[in-house]
């Protein structure tokens, strides 16, 4: 218990709370607000502010409306090849965002496929991905699943004789939707819009490889790399962006708590067979959502396959160079990858096993403290854990190390660990939930010890909630740029997304940024792959908070 | 609005290879409190749903008051359902839940208030209006769903096993409550549930239903009294099951000898439902119709035997006994034991019956 709290502790709040106090401090140490109303003076933050809250409200609203009519298909119809749409429906989530940021300009950038179409038969373009607009329309493609998922859990939860009952009553069509269905559903949909809400404010990538500055992410980064780490604007920076997710993480807490009661589910859902003219409609509807958002994964395959590709519709010559340089001559991206997202998982498991150990099995006090700890990660984009990590382990060795943990690759797995940690906490809480303690007290009044019985009963029963929460913690790793564009020691101790980022500079180095990008998606979609097959068909927990 | 009366016509419903239910035919009167009474699985929920508009039946008519209701949608037939999970709305109060029919209905401000505060006096929920269901207990719960339920009025109230979330004791209370609120309201009710002893008390008729078929429909006491099958004698209430061929007839009594060579008299039903001599038969003596008495002497008479108590259970207003004959138990019920000697495991005993209370099942 100790030992947790001071790893949590010294990776988690204390970095924040540095963090917070220079954002609140002057130089003589006292509480001040001064450089808070300085931020609020300064044109060019207000800005930032405003843009990253449009922004986000935006990419919220879009994917609401992307995600609405597919999740009531998804939670209330049968029909051939539901499956192919829900598989399609998660694609997103494993195309990192920054990744999909450069396809997309391929895509429908200034001369992207599209707008050379336009060129050549209407002779205009449409600007698609310029500033805001296309950060927004980058996101919302990628976050959109957050809201979808969200949203057919909570409306397969609904208990059906909810409805029937309606029915009964002289209520049906539109008006049974909004008397009954609507507020029933609103818990999970509204959580899963904070949700994407709190990524999208997290998210540096986007900003940064369509350059598109003047946001708060982008701001805090620059100023940091930039100004340098004394910089006073660039952790008030930080502080407005926790400040926003905190308040957006609690607000879904908050919902997804009302959902509770709502879903006292008895039965199995209903669902209706879709077929003839409305099946028709229905793949129509979702071919053409699906289409859009696989356009990234389309891009992303061409141009790492591209020798030259520059101002015509599909690249002109093909090679196999792009894999070649990736996996032979700078192989160190992938490899660091899988040490560094293993090593944390791994961590990550034990981690949240022991809290969740903790919270549900001891009477300690603290024990909700730590939990409340663990919990906060959620709420801290990259941008800030990295700024507190570089402001607190920056210029003193490492006991053991015999240098700064920053310069380290081992920085690198604690963020992540870090990063990770609620949701193997998470996940690890609702194994062992379901894991009822008479179960444990049986093996105890047949004689074996605490220890027996945890080995014997409680491990292997909720192995599959661990190995679960520790994939989810693998694949978001794998793609994660905030923290890492910030905390790589050396170009040498990169991952992937370091990789990309690096590649995506040159236009040289596109087509070897975008064989990472392959890369990535799939070690993504092997870690999806075998989280679906390890929660089963309850798999889209695995992207709720 | 008047009490309907329901015909089911040849109703057939399956599920995949499954039949659910098949060739259903039942007339339930107006005013009547009409029991589908079977285990789970059986088809009654079923038979309930196609009744309340959520199933299309495959075949048959589902008719109300003589108008076929087949293709009539579930919220145009005003016919009030009580899901067994209450299916309370948690985002409305109860004044909301209650009065949401009544809106569905455009009635006008002034009525619709008054109409939700008298339905929730009647079921004793005053005071409750302005709460939310999860606030309340589950008999209150059980409550709001009737009253929802009742202010519409309808034509026909569907219970689906309503009193099986609650305990034991709520539940006989509630019991008493339902037949008050029904016999008042004169209203026609077709009830749900696997509880015997709830079918008996409530019903003015049972419909006993197995596998989708309908299987015996009288009243609570021929079914209880005159089982038409050996599963309605097992299933209603607790029986002693006995196979045998018929040894001898005439007109006053009928002697069967059982495989294991008891001799079983009972009394001659009339000569049109009489079996012949050879016919195998079988026959059910209830529990409570068997006498014990110490053993004194080897028995020599029909419906007389002698054998060990194996198991005795004593419950307050009746002794349960398990008596072990040479080649099979009985169950016996020893009514008001108050002050009387109780048989402990182990003792002799010779067992008894009338032969008027031994019913001829089925024969063949």
């Amino acid at each position: 218990m100790v030992l947790l709290f001071a790893i949590l502790i010294a990776f988690i709040l204390y970095p924040v709370v540095r963090v917070l106090w220079i954002a609140l401090s002057d130089e003589t140490g006292n509480l001040t607000l001064i450089h808070f109303l300085n931020f609020f003076r300064r044109p060019l933050f207000r800005e930032a502010l405003w843009n990253t809250l449009v922004s986000a409200l935006f990419v919220v609203v879009f994917s609401g409306f992307l995600s609405l009519p597919l999740a009531y298909i998804i939670a209330r119809y049968e029909f051939r090849g539901k499956l192919l749409l829900q598989t399609g429906a998660t694609l997103p989530l494993v195309i990192p965002p920054f990744v999909g940021a450069v396809a997309l300009q391929l895509v429908l950038g200034r001369s992207g496929m599209v707008n050379l179409l336009l060129m050549r038969w209407f002779d205009t373009t449409i600007p698609f991905m310029e500033g805001l607009a296309g950060v927004v329309l980058v996101q919302t493609l990628h976050f959109f699943p957050f809201i979808l998922l969200n949203t057919v859990v909570s409306l397969s939860n609904i208990d059906p004789s909810m409805e029937e009952m309606a029915q009964n009553m002289g209520c049906h069509g539109f008006r049974l939707f909004r008397r009954i269905t609507l507020p029933l559903m609103l818990p999970g949909f509204v959580a899963g819009s904070l949700l994407t809400f709190i990524r999208t404010i997290d998210d540096l990538g986007t900003p940064l490889m369509l350059n598109y500055k003047n946001l708060l992410a982008t701001q805090a980064y620059l100023r940091i790399t930039t100004v340098g780490i004394d910089d006073v604007d660039g952790y008030v920076v930080c502080v407005v962006l926790v400040v926003l997710s905190l308040l957006s993480l609690l607000a879904a807490r908050k919902y997804l708590g009302l959902a509770e009661y709502a879903t006292l589910q008895r039965s199995a859902p209903v669902t209706r067979r879709l077929q003839g003219k409305k099946m028709f409609l229905v793949w129509l509807l979702c071919g053409a959502i699906l289409g859009v958002s696989l356009l990234p994964h389309i891009g992303i395959l061409l141009l790492s396959f591209a020798k030259v590709w520059s101002y015509t519709l599909l690249p002109t010559t093909y090679t196999l160079g792009n894999f070649a340089e990736i996996l032979f001559r700078a192989p160190h991206f992938i490899k660091n990858t899988l040490i560094y997202t293993l090593l944390a998982a791994g961590l990550d498991i034990i981690l949240g096993a022991a809290i969740a150990f903790l919270l549900l099995r001891s009477r300690l006090a603290g024990r909700n403290l730590l939990d409340a700890i663990a919990t906060l990660p959620l709420a801290i984009p990259g941008v800030v854990l990295a700024v507190g990590y570089l402001r607190v382990f920056h210029g003193w060795d490492f006991p053991g190390l015999g240098a700064p943990l920053t310069s380290s690759w081992v920085i690198l797995v604690i963020a992540y660990t870090m990063r990770r940690l609620p949701y193997t906490v998470r996940a690890s809480y609702a194994a062992l939930q379901q894991v009822h303690i008479s179960l444990e007290e049986s093996a105890q009044s047949l004689g074996a010890n605490r220890l027996k019985t945890f080995i014997k009963i409680t491990l292997p029963l909720i192995t599959g909630g661990l190995v679960a929460g520790g994939l989810i913690g693998f694949v978001t790793s794998c793609v994660e740029l905030a923290s890492t564009i910030m905390l790589v020691p050396r170009i040498e101790l990169g991952p992937i997304s370091y990789g990309i980022y690096i590649y995506m500079q040159s236009p040289l180095g596109r087509g070897a940024g975008a064989a990472l990008g392959v890369v990535a998606i799939l070690l993504v979609s092997l870690g999806t792959f075998l989280t679906h097959r390890v929660f089963g068909g309850r798999a889209g927990n695995a992207f709720r908070i | 609005m008047k009490p309907a009366e329901v015909k089911l016509d040849g109703i057939g419903k399956s599920y995949g290879d499954e039949w659910a239910v098949r060739g259903i035919d039942l007339h339930v009167q107006r005013g009547e409190f009409f029991t589908f009474l079977g285990p789970s699985g059986c088809g009654k929920t079923t038979l309930l749903r196609i009744i309340a508009g959520f199933v299309l039946p495959e075949e048959g008519i589902v008719s109300l008051d003589g108008q076929p209701m087949n293709h009539v949608p579930p919220w145009q037939r005003n016919v009030g359902l009580v899901f067994q999970n209450y299916a309370l709305w948690p985002h409305m109060t109860v004044f909301e839940n209650v009065a949401f029919g009544l809106r569905e209905r455009k009635v006008a401000r002034s009525e619709l208030e008054a109409r939700v505060m008298e339905t929730l006096k009647q079921v004793d929920l005053q005071g409750t209006e302005n709460r939310r269901p999860s606030q309340l207990s589950g008999g209150q719960q059980q409550r709001v769903a009737l009253a929802r339920t009742l202010v519409i009025q309808p034509r026909l109230l569907l219970l689906d096993e309503p009193l099986s979330n609650l305990d034991a004791k709520l539940r006989i209370d509630m019991r008493i409550e339902l037949l008050k609120l029904q016999r008042d309201l004169g209203l026609t009710t077709i009830y749900v549930t696997h509880d015997q002893e709830e079918a008996l008390a409530l019903s003015t008729r049972i419909a006993v239903i197995n596998k989708g078929r309908v299987v015996q429909e009288s009243t609570p006491r021929q079914i209880y009294e005159q089982p038409a099958s050996e599963f309605v004698a097992a299933f209603v209430g607790k029986s002693n099951l006995f196979f045998g061929r018929v040894q001898q007839v005439d007109e006053r009594c009928i002697e069967v000898q059982t495989a294991d060579n008891l001799i079983i008299r009972t009394a001659s039903p009339p000569s049109a439902k009489r079996p012949g001599t050879g016919d195998e038969v079988l026959l059910s003596v209830r529990p409570e119709a068997m006498e014990l008495k110490a053993a004194c002497s080897v028995p020599t008479g029909p419906n007389q035997f002698m054998g060990n108590v194996a198991a005795s259970a004593y419950q307050g207003s009746f002794v349960e006994y398990e008596i072990v004959l040479t080649r099979r138990s009985l169950k016996t019920y020893a009514v008001n034991p108050k002050g009387k000697a109780l048989f402990q495991r182990g003792d002799e005993v010779n067992v008894t019956f009338a032969a008027d209370d031994v019913v001829i099942v089925r024969y063949d």
